[in-house]
């Protein structure tokens, strides 16, 4: 166990030197811009590094805790830890942040400074929510983690912009305020306490647990998405950068997943498997509805929006199964789905930069003038689809095994997806790259850089040692998990 | 002859003795200043408002003292407020300098006697204990402001204001004043704590009490500017120079909230039942209309206005959530977090009205949300900052106005008012529309004027300094908290 404090660190190297990056100024020293942001979040990923190597597997319990008093007028703690729940997702999401400064770095080219730093700010915040165990600090950072993200889509975004900003700004503020007055709610129960982990103890009538249940699912269900709150994320994806699409379906898309099983499951257990039903109805339309959504969409990136939301909605599905396997293959789905939706959101990226173009008609025969590119597409296009031997196959199984557990028909409905996964993933993947060259922009298309091919190829490392060897993946959470699980079982109806 | 004249104790009214001296001098040494950069005046009004704050300093005992036969009195809580007073009027005054010196017409000694005068009346209704000495107040407030909003006498809409102001305003007192006749009819007192002693005691005219209580507490809300009774807050904000919107808006809110706690809370919390019902509803209809209007709005000084109004309506929660069912244990939780609100809030509103008068320069207002178009373009640190204010006024985190929400909400939730939490952050997501427009403007769209910000250093670095303090109040909100809880638990 390393005496620093690891976490603080990784939430506040980002922060800083994101703040650095922006005191660079101007568009002319976005060189010196965009190196101190690489240095940044590099240096953020290394100190994150040592939570895994340095995690105690057979502790279920919070590690690399953290606690000072913040502000004692409300017993409101600087309190952190991670368990084998969060832990992952704070070295995946330190990950990502290095390979979108790399994504944006020839692309961006006005107003780099604060690209970058946007980035970094709010890859420090999302490492906050991850890691708080307090309610207030947990709010905080989930709320401010919208203000970098509104900006990145409505500065740097498409034509409609600053529709989708103002939609995701708003959609996800409506679902966190009420989230708000549920955590005062358990202050007011707990007699003065913010401490999530306090929280978990809490006995609370079911009348009660339903309403805090019901508004945290709001929240999350906001933040996963869910269908039928999901119409944001279509147009978010579409309108922001690739940066942007890369940090929101790899991160800011597990945030709200993460809720669940940090708020819902634990503190109102009861509630949890009373309205278990509402959830999975909810997971499965997801999962096979927007299948069927996706299959038509004729824009590449929305194409993989809806995808995303299949996909999440794998994982919602997972957590509400009540088993060790459900919600062990949840997590591993959304660690890969970070992987995989990130690397198909830059895949998209990297031909959107070259014939500016998103439209699948605009393309066909990419393969005959970039064929490392193609090759590459089609590793994270099967991972999409859920091929064995990609991360993506490992965590959709898991869940299907565990929901056949659960019921038959649950798990023949979420098997489906398979079949719409890959469905619509290499239908697009066949009429974009296969084919004759379409028209003169594919003729004139030039392979991808070794900048390019750096990011994607550790992104494709990842999702191959992923599939191949899950076991470091899955090891680590093995406790938390079972623990959680325990404590779920138990009512807390008094 | 003077067999029953005690001489009273003067201390606890030394600032705003030297306040009265110190604007009397003002104005006749003023007659002597040639200059017309007024430097000499201006240099004199902050000396005095900075003389005020150390003599408040020296002179606080932490006690309850009355002084005047108890128609003054000097608590913690009226240190405080006093003190966040004198530093906005003196950061206030530093906004305006350069707006001042812009234009001519209006840099006259009298705009700071005017504002010294003002002052004096906010210090005399924080420490009133007395019907009279808050009327006195309220009226040397009112009148300083009313001249000062007419103050660029050529202007159209500045006159309309100024009598849409006077007309409304003197509506407003006559209220008060007649719900204080009633009250004074029903109680035989118009001492504020001997109001409450004989409240406690019972057998007043319930009748009396009761359209005596209505009168004063729509008095109230018109000095609040709070629906139903918030119509000259936009027209005002609008037509009156922003300099003095700038006025308006941040300090007569201190003054405001602190006569409320001494009518309401102080007088009458025997009362509270009665009025708490009236304050949720004035409450409730300010964040709508407040936050509704808000959004139609082209023009920033009026939206602005409407969101003060939504603000205010936000603030009047912490005070409606003090007694639960005859039980006052939630009191000071319910109090201070109002009282934080509104510190917090002063804040905000100084530095918003402080960028519109950065941006505005000789023969250009600067008050169209159009002229913030592509400001990140312009100046990003100066945008950023404006970037802060309008989401700290969203009460989005890590700013103040977040906690200062916070607080509030949770204040409502622990009287279990769940009902009315919900209404508030319902209405708050709808205000956070037009704040997220104002960074829209900011970021999102190219600038239409691409001319350099002319402010001076001084100002650049007071409103960084203001943009700062919104952050780490936001970051560190514990000590102003808890000082606002201190304040009211030595003072209540």
């Amino acid at each position: 166990m390393s005496t620093y404090p690891l976490l603080s660190l990784a939430i506040w190297i980002p922060i800083v030197s994101g703040l650095l990056v922006l005191a660079t100024g101007s568009d002319r020293n976005a060189p010196l811009a965009r190196m101190l942001a690489l240095l940044g979040a590099i240096a953020a990923f290394l100190v994150t590094l040592p939570l895994w190597t340095g995690f105690d597997a057979a502790n279920g319990g919070m590690q690399f805790v953290e606690l000072k008093s913040w502000i004692p007028r409300f017993n409101v703690n600087y309190h952190l830890g991670v368990d084998g729940i969060s832990m992952l997702f704070v070295v995946l999401n330190a990950f990502i942040t290095i390979i979108v400064v790399a994504a944006g770095w020839e692309v961006i080219q006005e107003k780099v400074a604060q690209y970058n730093a946007a980035f970094l700010i709010m890859s420090g915040l999302m490492n906050g929510i991850f890691t708080s165990l307090d309610g207030v600090l947990f709010y905080v950072y989930f709320e401010a983690s919208l203000i970098p993200l509104y900006l990145i889509i409505g500065v740097w975004g498409g034509p409609r912009r600053v529709y989708a900003a103002f939609k995701f700004f708003l959609y996800t503020l409506f679902g966190s305020l009420l989230f708000l007055l549920a955590l005062m709610y358990l202050f007011i129960q707990s007699n003065g306490s913010f401490s999530i982990l306090e929280w978990h103890q809490l006995p609370i009538a079911l009348g009660a647990q339903i309403w805090l249940f019901l508004a945290f699912l709001i929240a999350f269900a906001v933040k996963v998405p869910m269908w039928p709150v999901h119409t944001w994320l279509p147009d978010a994806h579409v309108e922001a950068p690739t940066g942007g699409s890369i940090v929101l379906a790899a991160i800011a898309l597990k945030l709200g997943a993460y809720g669940f099983l940090r708020f819902s499951l634990p503190i109102a257990p009861d509630a949890s498997h009373e309205l278990s039903g509402l959830v999975v109805a909810l997971s499965l339309i997801a999962v096979v509805y927007i299948g069927f959504v996706a299959l038509v969409q004729t824009d590449m990136k929305k194409l993989v929006a809806y995808s995303s939301i299949a996909h999440m909605g794998f994982v919602t599905l997972g957590f509400f199964m009540f088993s060790a396997m459900g919600i062990e293959g949840a997590l591993v789905q959304m660690v890969s789905h970070g992987f995989v939706s990130g690397a198909m959101f830059f895949c998209i990226g990297v031909m959107y930069d070259r014939v500016h173009s998103r439209q699948i008609a605009d393309y066909g025969g990419v393969v005959n003038t970039m064929p490392k590119f193609a090759a590459l597409f089609m590793l994270f296009s099967m991972a999409n689809a859920g091929l064995p031997a990609t991360s993506g196959f490992v965590g959709e199984f898991m869940v299907i095994l565990g929901a056949v557990k659960f019921n038959f028909w649950v798990a023949f409905a979420a098997a489906s997806s398979m079949i719409i996964g890959a469905a619509y993933t290499l239908w697009m993947y066949k009429r974009v790259i296969f084919g004759d060259v379409a028209n003169h922009h594919v003729a004139e298309l030039t392979d991808i850089n070794k900048r390019e091919f750096a990011i994607l190829g550790a992104l494709a490392l990842c999702t191959l040692w992923m599939g191949v060897y899950p076991q470091p993946f899955t090891e680590v959470m093995h406790a938390s998990v079972n623990d959680l699980l325990r404590h779920v079982a138990i009512s807390k109806i008094q | 002859m003077f067999d029953n004249f005690l001489v009273p104790d003067f201390l606890p009214a030394a600032p705003e003795l030297f306040l009265a001296v110190m604007a009397m001098v003002i104005l006749l040494v003023d007659l002597t200043v040639k200059d017309s950069r007024r430097t000499l005046t201006f240099a004199l009004t902050q000396l005095t408002l900075l003389g005020c704050a150390v003599i408040q300093l020296m002179t606080s005992t932490g006690d309850v003292v009355y002084t005047f036969s108890n128609m003054f009195v000097d608590d913690l809580m009226a240190d405080l407020l006093k003190l966040f007073l004198y530093m906005t009027v003196i950061v206030v005054l530093f906004y305006s300098r350069a707006y001042l010196l812009d234009r001519e017409v209006m840099n006259k000694g009298e705009y700071y006697v005017l504002a010294l005068f003002a002052t004096l009346g906010m210090m005399v209704m924080i420490s009133a204990n007395h019907f009279v000495t808050i009327y006195l107040g309220l009226e040397l407030l009112s009148l300083s402001m009313y001249a000062l909003v007419a103050m660029n006498r050529d202007s159209v809409a500045s006159t309309e204001a100024a009598m849409k102001y006077f007309v409304l305003g003197a509506l407003a007192s006559g209220l008060l004043l007649y719900g204080m006749s009633m009250i004074y009819g029903a109680t035989g007192t118009l001492e504020i704590t001997g109001l409450a002693e004989r409240l406690y005691g019972g057998g007043a005219n319930k009748t009396v009490l009761a359209f005596g209580l209505v009168f004063m507490v729509s008095g109230l809300a018109f000095k609040l500017g709070v629906v139903p009774f918030h119509m000259w807050i936009p027209d005002v904000y609008h037509g009156a120079p922003t300099s003095v919107t700038l006025f308006i808006g941040s300090a007569p809110k201190l003054a405001a909230f602190a006569i409320v706690m001494r009518l309401l809370v102080n007088g009458m919390i025997s009362l509270a039942q009665d009025w708490q019902v009236m304050l949720v509803i004035l409450s409730v209809l300010s964040m709508a209309i407040g936050n509704l209007a808000a959004i139609a709005q082209t023009n920033l000084k009026r939206m602005l206005a409407y969101s003060a109004i939504s603000h205010m309506g936000f603030m009047l929660l912490g005070i409606t959530t003090g007694v639960v069912g005859g039980d006052a244990r939630f009191a000071l939780n319910a109090y201070s977090s109002a009282m934080f609100y509104v510190l917090a809030y002063v804040v905000m509103t100084t530095g918003t009205f402080g960028m519109i008068l950065l941006m505005a320069r000789a023969g250009f207002e600067a008050e169209n949300l159009d002229d913030y178009k592509g400001l990140n373009k312009r100046s990003p640190w100066f945008a950023g900052i404006m970037l802060m204010m309008m989401f700290s006024m969203a009460g989005i985190p890590f700013f103040v106005g977040f906690f200062a929400k916070f607080s509030v909400l949770q204040a409502v939730v622990a009287a279990g008012y769940m009902w009315l939490a919900i209404v508030a952050v319902l209405f708050s997501l709808i205000g956070a529309f037009y704040y997220l427009r104002v960074v829209k403007l900011m970021y999102f769209d190219p600038p239409v004027d691409t001319s350099p910000l002319t402010a001076g250093m001084d100002m650049r670095i007071l409103i960084s300094a203001n943009g700062l303090a919104v952050a780490l109040l936001g970051i560190f909100p514990q000590m102003l908290m808890s000082l606002c809880a201190y304040a009211l638990l030595r003072s209540l």
